[in-house]
């Protein structure tokens, strides 16, 4: 049996710090403590060792979309950016509302063996807010978070239905809120900048609205909910004050969304068309306050890779999204102003608990826990080049930014999948 | 200058050096051969992704009038249809030998978007509702000779009436008459403003009959039918009665006041009196106009020398 040491680092969980080597074998840890030897030696001098982290919302593309990205070539982005779990969104063609489907993205994340693929499923069937979707077959298929995303459910009385549904069975509706009747064409957030540019405007309202139906839905019905990546500054706000009422929510923030402002849009460069869109400068305050707060449980990438000639296409026609896998701990740690152990874990603990995982992933890193472990440089710095990144697509909005913290190795299952920021498979 | 993609880009010295040059452009339209070799072996390509009559026919007329080639790319015979992006249409034109692209299309941005993909000039002809430069240089010059205004704006009182959040044109001529010192009012109802007026030169009124004895330019924008289906509006009737140029409304004008339109109008809608009937009426006169102000925005950007190689006598 191959026995793998990670020496040298700084073990950071829910427990506090430590320095400490750990032992892997059999992809559990089985020993923690100073001076460990082993088969396989992984450096980690300057580094943290923290449980691996999670992502909420990640776009995989497969089926449907593999010129963009496919399962193996999200599996790897995720690994290098120090995920060992992703949520793969169910915005895929066909859509994830059915087993077949569900097991088949979970199958293809077992052959690229670079983290675990956890499909989500649709709240309706093909996403289109009609008609429910099984959630009692689909979670019995392991399926924890259901969402529509990149629709919101427009009708109230459906997602009435769907909350009430899904009561007994213990799973999590996660809402895209945006009220479609008010972003209609929209490309860009509404403001000064949208009617200087003359673009049609995304109000923070339309993802206001929904939200603060769907808390009330929380409030009626009891059952939790999570909201995606929110965008606004009212929407921090109702997320708090209906946490300190108790109602069952969580929430994730997009780290473009705490760091990139609609300004960008000013290069009508559709690397920064995003739906959410990019808002203002006192949005990024308020979703930092709420990161900084607890408001926001985790930061999720929304990673929504797009190929290259899809977004060399004028603004209106572009699709929405960008990269993110790759960049969110750097993001996090540069633009941040939190301490380590709040920075894993709103990408570790909090999202693996919300993706309903913690029983193997965001553990304490200690003996007989599972080894899916990230190892990161919190001060290594590096510029972010698209091409040099796994990802099958290259819509990064962070090309040619110089950042702080470095994923150097990605433990999976026991398995060294990152080792000096190079993929191992 | 490389390109022109918008009055943004423009400082007042800059708006007023081309309205000078069109003055020598004007010259030499009106010559009996109103033709000379200023772009001779230039080649200017017309790229229209919508529809459009005089603004096409404007930049061509231009284009021939300073012997430049010029070549009219379709959108409706072309590739595009085929499913061909914008950039490998642009850059297959490009390896054709194009020295400027005059631009209109339907999305705010592309003319920006484009000069990624080509080393030629790009003159942007209208994009989505974002900017239409030479219409705004050919309304500047315009007020400019209507009024006798050659050294400045200031304290011209010009109303722009109508659809404004769905106008590249406003959003061109307000930049613009701002540069050169006018006072700008934006009039129309609430929903055909854009959502923000955050950092515009302008003031808004929703009552147009106040400021009508103090104008000096009116400018009516066209109302589109398709605006009552967003519920931007109840009816067109109801916006020819509250903002609409009717007789009783043309009859509180100044009498120098100018009356403009950038075409094409609605009768019966934004403007219910025959122009032929306004004395201030300068709707042809722009268009007479935008012939010598895209020959000046051609010559600046390809020509080579001086005015004098234009042989203007001016």
């Amino acid at each position: 049996m191959t026995r793998l040491v990670i020496s040298g680092g700084t073990i950071l969980d829910q427990t506090g710090e430590r320095v400490a080597d750990v032992a892997v074998e059999d992809g559990r840890i089985v020993e923690v403590g100073v001076g460990l030897a082993g088969d396989t030696m992984l450096d980690a001098t300057g580094c943290m060792i923290t449980s691996g982290f999670v992502d909420l919302h990640t776009h995989l593309r497969e089926p449907g979309k593999e010129e963009a990205e496919t399962i193996e070539t999200g599996s790897r982005a995720a690994a290098l950016g120090g995920f060992t779990a992703v949520v793969a969104m169910p915005n895929t063609d066909p859509a994830q509302d059915s087993v077949a489907v569900v097991q088949f993205v979970r199958e293809q994340g077992r052959r690229a063996g670079l983290c675990e693929v956890l499909p989500s499923g649709c709240i309706t069937v093909g996403r289109n807010g009609e008609q429910l979707a099984p959630y009692g077959e689909l979670s019995a298929a392991g399926v924890h978070l259901f969402t529509d995303d990149g629709n919101g459910v427009q009708d109230a009385a459906l997602m009435r239905r769907a909350l009430e549904y899904a009561k007994p069975l213990g799973i999590v509706l996660a809402q895209h809120c945006e009220v479609s009747s008010l972003t209609k064409g929209a490309v860009m957030h509404e403001g000064s900048c949208c009617s200087r540019l003359g673009l049609p405007g995304w109000p923070a309202l339309a993802e206001e609205l929904m939200l603060f139906r769907d808390i009330e839905l929380v409030r009626l019905t009891g059952v939790p909910m999570h909201f995606l990546h929110l965008s606004t500054a009212r929407s921090v706000e109702m997320v708090r004050s209906a946490k300190a009422e108790g109602l069952p929510i969580t929430a994730e923030a997009t780290p473009h969304h705490f760091t990139l402002t609609d300004e960008l849009l000013e290069s009508y460069d559709a690397v920064y068309k995003v739906n959410p869109p990019l808002r203002t400068a006192h949005d990024i305050a308020a979703l930092k306050q709420g990161l900084t707060d607890g408001t926001i449980d985790a930061i999720a990438t929304d990673h929504a890779p797009h190929a290259p000639h899809t977004k060399e296409a004028p603004l209106d026609q572009a699709p929405p999204g960008m990269l993110g896998l790759e960049t969110a701990l750097a993001l996090a740690i540069t633009e941040l102003d939190l301490p380590l152990s709040t920075v894993a874990a709103l990408l570790s603990w909090n999202p693996a608990a919300i993706a309903g995982v913690d029983d193997r992933h965001g553990r304490p890193v200690a003996v007989g826990e599972p080894a899916n472990l990230a190892v990161f440089d919190p001060r290594a710095e590096w510029t972010v080049e698209p091409a040099q990144l796994a990802s099958k697509s290259r819509n990064t909005p962070y090309a040619g930014r110089t950042l702080r913290g470095k994923v150097r190795h990605t433990v999976f299952n026991g398995t060294a999948v990152v080792v000096d920021g190079t993929a191992t498979r | 200058m490389k390109h022109l993609l918008s009055i943004e880009d423009l400082s007042a010295a800059d708006i007023h050096a081309m309205l000078e040059l069109t003055d020598h452009m004007a010259e030499v339209s009106s010559r009996p051969i109103p033709k000379v070799p200023a772009l001779r072996g230039k080649n200017v390509v017309s790229l229209f992704f919508e529809d459009s009559t005089r603004t096409r026919t404007s930049f061509d007329t231009a284009a021939k009038r300073l012997s430049a080639d010029t070549m009219n790319f379709a959108v409706s015979s072309s590739s595009v249809n085929k499913g061909e992006s914008l950039r490998d249409t642009i850059e297959t034109i490009t390896a054709m030998g194009v020295d400027a692209f005059v631009v209109r299309h339907k999305s705010s941005g592309a003319p920006q978007m484009i000069t990624k993909w080509t080393n030629a000039s790009i003159v942007n002809a209208g994009d989505g509702w974002h900017q239409h430069p030479t219409q705004a240089l050919l309304d500047c010059y315009t007020i400019r000779t209507g009024l006798n205004r050659r050294d400045s704006f200031d304290g011209l009182r010009i109303a722009i009436v109508g659809d404004i959040k769905h106008s590249r044109v406003a959003r061109s001529d307000v930049q613009a008459f701002a540069k050169l010192g006018a006072h700008v009012t934006l009039v129309a109802p609430p929903t055909l403003l854009p959502p923000s007026l955050e950092g515009w030169p302008v003031e808004v009124s929703h009552d147009l009959d106040a400021l009508l004895p103090d104008l000096d330019v009116l400018y009516l924008l066209r109302v589109q039918r398709e605006r009552m289906d967003d519920a931007l509006l109840p009816s067109l009737a109801e916006y020819s009665a509250l903002y609409g140029l009717t007789h009783a409304r043309a009859a509180r004008l100044a009498p120098h006041a100018l009356v403009m339109h950038p075409g094409p109008m609605n009768r019966g809608v934004e403007i219910a009196v025959d122009p032929a009937d306004l004395p201030g009426s300068v709707i042809l006169q722009q268009v007479t106009n935008g012939v010598a102000v895209r020959m000046a925005v051609l010559f600046t950007l390809l020509g080579s020398g001086s005015v004098s190689s234009i042989g203007a006598s001016a």
